[in-house]
């Protein structure tokens, strides 16, 4: 009576969509992270200008030095890209190389938040110094935290692959990394804009 | 059936095995997650019902001694954040992890190490929060812990807020991590055939929760997180001082928390969605209205946040466009409450508990949805706001509504977990006490409101004309008590000697009723191919409608790895189980030690409450952090047969 198949053939389905389940599911991670920077971001945008004491966002920033790091973070996305692009190809040199790459790049880039802070609590900008201190410092060093992260993955990534555990058949792997990674930077590019760039 | 159930049975000499507990503690299968689940739901529902009762205790005469003050304050607190976030909210869950894969016709969910390190995450998060009692103080804020109530110039008598703050978020790690897990499984998992449009209501609305629980968990991250910084690292998030306003808490908030509502409420809707059909013999009247009213209210309830705030001083042009909002979010709602009517009319209806529940469902948030249209008009609302009138309004939404709904469930689905039936006398009993004692104690609340008792005072001086229905309120709330004692009762009996179920039970609609009660741990020996909406009863009863029996071409992926699997299941080898794994429970571990470490490493040293963590970081958030990281490697490296992840 309870015949488990309505048809008359078993035929197992690997994914509906013809999409891998963790391609998937690290789009949906990347919409919720949108919502988690969209959050901090409007925190930092209502209170823009706020600040009832110094120091200021005007005295503190250092535009051109900030615009270089984020020149190296992006240039760390064309280094991701040709990671993936290598090991698609079998590749496996070329994809250890370019992922040390973006890793040293990431690494750079925070090496130059990590200055940056310093330069700024340096100046007086701490925590709970102000309302620019309390914004500007959780919403870049949350971003900070998930480059950590993605750091992190890569050179993880690049330890495995001296194990000879990724090949062409599993870049997938890669891939989930790269898309981590872009959306890290796109992140940086929205963040740039409207902390540095804005005029105040 | 039961040669394709034996053939079906895998002998892999390399299979890790685990007896007893350990079967449970390492277990991937989603059908034991969702019992763990619903188990610990349970257990959480009741001590957030003892909370209730305690309350109801204090407020049933004027000047009540029962509790103090600041117990008080903890109690309220306690009891609405365990009801939302430790007891309904994972009860659907489990409805989602027993239900959704054998809806869909798959075999686990999509990634099932994940399922179990939601669970575990859970457990410790709810256990951390309620910890609160034994050191110190529970958190005494309310559930929505309003900014800067919440702040340690205001709060500092007790790590309460702290517990609340790292609980929760520990809490939406468990959250997000079963949505993502739901999400793929719903559009990635399904059997050839099993199209959106054919897919049960109940899959549909998990599928809507998913979607709002991803995306309306991070707003209340942030805000947690804003919160704890202001608390320990002494920020300036809700500070007036350095010119912040407080009020950025209670919209970050309420813009996770009106989405929130409706993560509660959709599962139980999608409940009775699948119960009322069974139980009409009829199919859902107006399905497709049915499913995109669900999605139209998930839209929707982004928009409607600041009606919570209506007394908050927005204005009268925020007011007026929240209070539209809000009205028109009933219009989705009515339009299921109409077709839910309409699955009924005509229907052959056999009144058995699940289907009583489910009326009740309809009644009861009925009610609430209409004292709901009331409290959108900001003129009522100002009247009403911070009085009983609220309390009731939630209590018909959420008791009347979604706790029915689940219980709806629970009698609906406990033969195909157990093989066993819930008693039908002592279910009946179970509902009556729960509709007469839900009506007794909240329909006079209504009344309190109006006559402008305010919420979340401890006591009352004698008359002021509270009496009367304070009393009546609580005795209400033990009958609701004496109702659950009557479930209890029930449950441990039926588990052991209720009457045996067998597959279909209901006669049934979907496909969880074609596989054997219990499910074997690979749920279908082979994967169904579905033709038609309810198409078990589709293919019971023949279709009767047109146009259903088409089947739709799925794509499917990895062809040649398919046909292999296809013909290794003739020989009855080919299902491939994931096997059991204990990084999940060690992450789970790590994340939650890692996380109460930071108020924990303060507490050990018997620093007061606001104290910035000790720097170089605090040792236990330190351990906690080398366990979840062993944990995640080890997830990562761990190899994994037959599935992906």
């Amino acid at each position: 009576m309870a015949e488990a198949s309505l048809g008359g053939h078993a035929a197992a389905v690997e994914t509906t969509t013809g999409l891998d389940h963790r391609k998937m599911v690290m789009w949906a991670f990347l919409g919720s992270e949108c919502l988690f920077f969209g959050s901090l971001i409007s925190t930092y945008l209502v209170y823009r200008n706020r600040s009832l004491t110094g120091p200021f966002p005007q005295d503190t920033f250092d535009i051109p030095y900030t615009s270089v790091s984020s020149f190296v973070l992006l240039m760390s996305s064309l280094t991701m890209v040709l990671a993936l692009a290598a090991i698609q190809r079998g590749n496996v040199r070329g994809m250890r190389t370019w992922l040390v790459a973006t890793g040293l790049l990431g690494s750079v880039f925070l090496g130059g938040q990590v200055y940056e802070f310093t330069t700024f609590i340096a100046h007086g900008l701490s925590l709970s110094r102000n309302l620019f201190g309390t914004t500007f410092f959780v919403l870049t060093g949350f971003h900070g935290a998930h480059v950590t992260v993605g750091v992190v993955i890569l050179f993880s990534l690049f330890l495995n692959s001296l194990r000879g555990k990724l090949t062409r058949e599993n870049s997938l792997v890669v891939e989930l990394a790269g898309l981590y990674w872009h959306f890290v930077d796109v992140v940086w590019v929205v963040i740039f804009t409207v902390v540095y760039l804005l005029p105040y | 059936m039961a040669t394709a159930e034996h053939a079906a049975t895998t002998h892999q000499p390399d299979r890790r095995r685990y007896e007893g507990i350990w079967s449970w503690i390492f277990t991937v299968d989603h059908k034991k997650i969702g019992v763990m689940y619903g188990v610990t739901a349970v257990c959480f529902f009741l001590i957030g019902g003892i909370e209730a009762l305690l309350i109801r205790s204090q407020l049933m005469f004027p000047n009540g001694k029962v509790v103090s003050p600041d117990q008080f304050n903890e109690l309220f607190t306690m009891h609405g954040t365990t009801m939302i976030f430790l007891a309904l909210m994972p009860l659907s869950v489990a409805f989602f992890n027993i239900v959704v894969p054998l809806q869909i016709g798959a075999r686990d969910v999509a990634f099932p190490r994940l399922n179990a390190f939601s669970y575990w995450v859970y457990l410790f998060g709810g256990l951390l929060l309620n910890a609160s009692y034994l050191f110190g103080g529970a958190p005494n804020a309310g559930w929505f812990g309003y900014a800067n109530l919440t702040e340690v110039p205001y709060n500092h008598s007790s790590y309460g807020i702290d517990f609340w703050i790292l609980g929760l978020q520990i809490l939406g790690v468990s959250s997000m991590a079963g949505a993502f897990n739901f999400l793929v499984t719903i559009i990635n998992a399904r059997a050839p055939g099993m199209t959106f449009m054919r897919m049960p209501l109940f899959t549909w609305m998990t599928l809507v929760t998913s979607f709002l629980l991803i995306l309306a968990f991070p707003v209340i991250t942030v805000a947690l997180v804003e919160l704890m910084f202001d608390r320990l690292f002494a920020t300036n998030f809700f500070n007036p001082a350095a010119g912040a306003e407080p009020i950025l808490w209670q919209h970050l908030f309420w813009l996770f928390g009106h989405p929130e509502v409706y993560i509660l409420i959709l599962p139980a809707m999608g409940i009775i969605s699948d119960v009322l059909p069974t139980f009409a013999r009829k199919p859902l009247f107006g399905y497709p209205v049915v499913a995109y009213s669900g999605v139209a209210i998930a839209f929707m309830s982004w928009g409607v946040w600041a009606h919570h705030m209506f007394s908050a001083g927005l204005g009268p042009v925020a007011n007026a466009v929240f209070s539209v909002t809000t009205m028109l979010i009933a219009v989705p709602t009515g339009i299921k409450i109409f077709n839910w009517i309409g699955t009924l009319w005509g229907g052959s209806i056999n009144f058995k508990t699940p289907l009583l529940f489910a009326l009740g469902f309809i009644a009861m948030f009925t009610i609430g949805g209409l004292s709901g249209v009331m409290l959108a008009s900001p003129p009522a609302d100002w009247l009403e706001n911070d009085t009983y009138f609220v309390v009731a309004h939630i209590h018909y939404v959420l008791f009347g509504g979604t706790i029915f709904g689940l219980f709806a469930g629970i009698y609906y689905w406990f033969p195909k977990v157990t093989g066993r039936l819930l008693d039908e006398r002592l279910g009946q009993i179970h509902f009556w006490l729960m509709l007469i004692g839900m009506n007794v104690t909240f329909a006079g609340m209504h009344v309190l409101g109006m006559e402008g008792m305010p919420r979340r005072i401890a006591t009352y001086p004698p008359g002021m004309g509270w009496d009367t229905w304070n009393f009546i309120a609580t005795i209400g709330a033990f009958t609701i008590a004496v109702g659950m004692l009557v479930f209890i009762y029930n449950f441990f009996a039926s588990v052991r000697h209720g009457q045996v179920a067998g597959p279909d039970p209901w006669d049934g609609r979907t496909l969880e009723w074609s596989i054997p009660s219990p499910p074997p741990p690979y749920n279908f020996a082979r994967i169904p191919i579905v033709r038609a909406r309810d198409p078990f009863w589709v293919q019971k009863y023949g279709d009767a409608g047109h146009g259903h029996g088409r089947v739709v071409p799925m794509p499917v992926a990895g062809g040649a790895h398919d046909a292999e699997e296809a013909r290794a299941d003739e020989h009855g080898e080919g299902i491939h189980m994931p096997d059991p794994s204990y990084y999940p429970i060690v992450a789970a571990l790590g994340l939650a030690v890692m996380l109460a470490g930071v108020i924990l490493t303060n507490l050990i040293l018997g620093n007061p409450p606001g104290t910035q963590p000790a720097w170089p970081p605090s040792w236990v958030a330190f351990v906690g952090l080398l366990v979840f990281l062993y944990g995640i490697y080890g997830w990562a490296l761990e190899p994994v047969s037959g599935h992906s992840s």
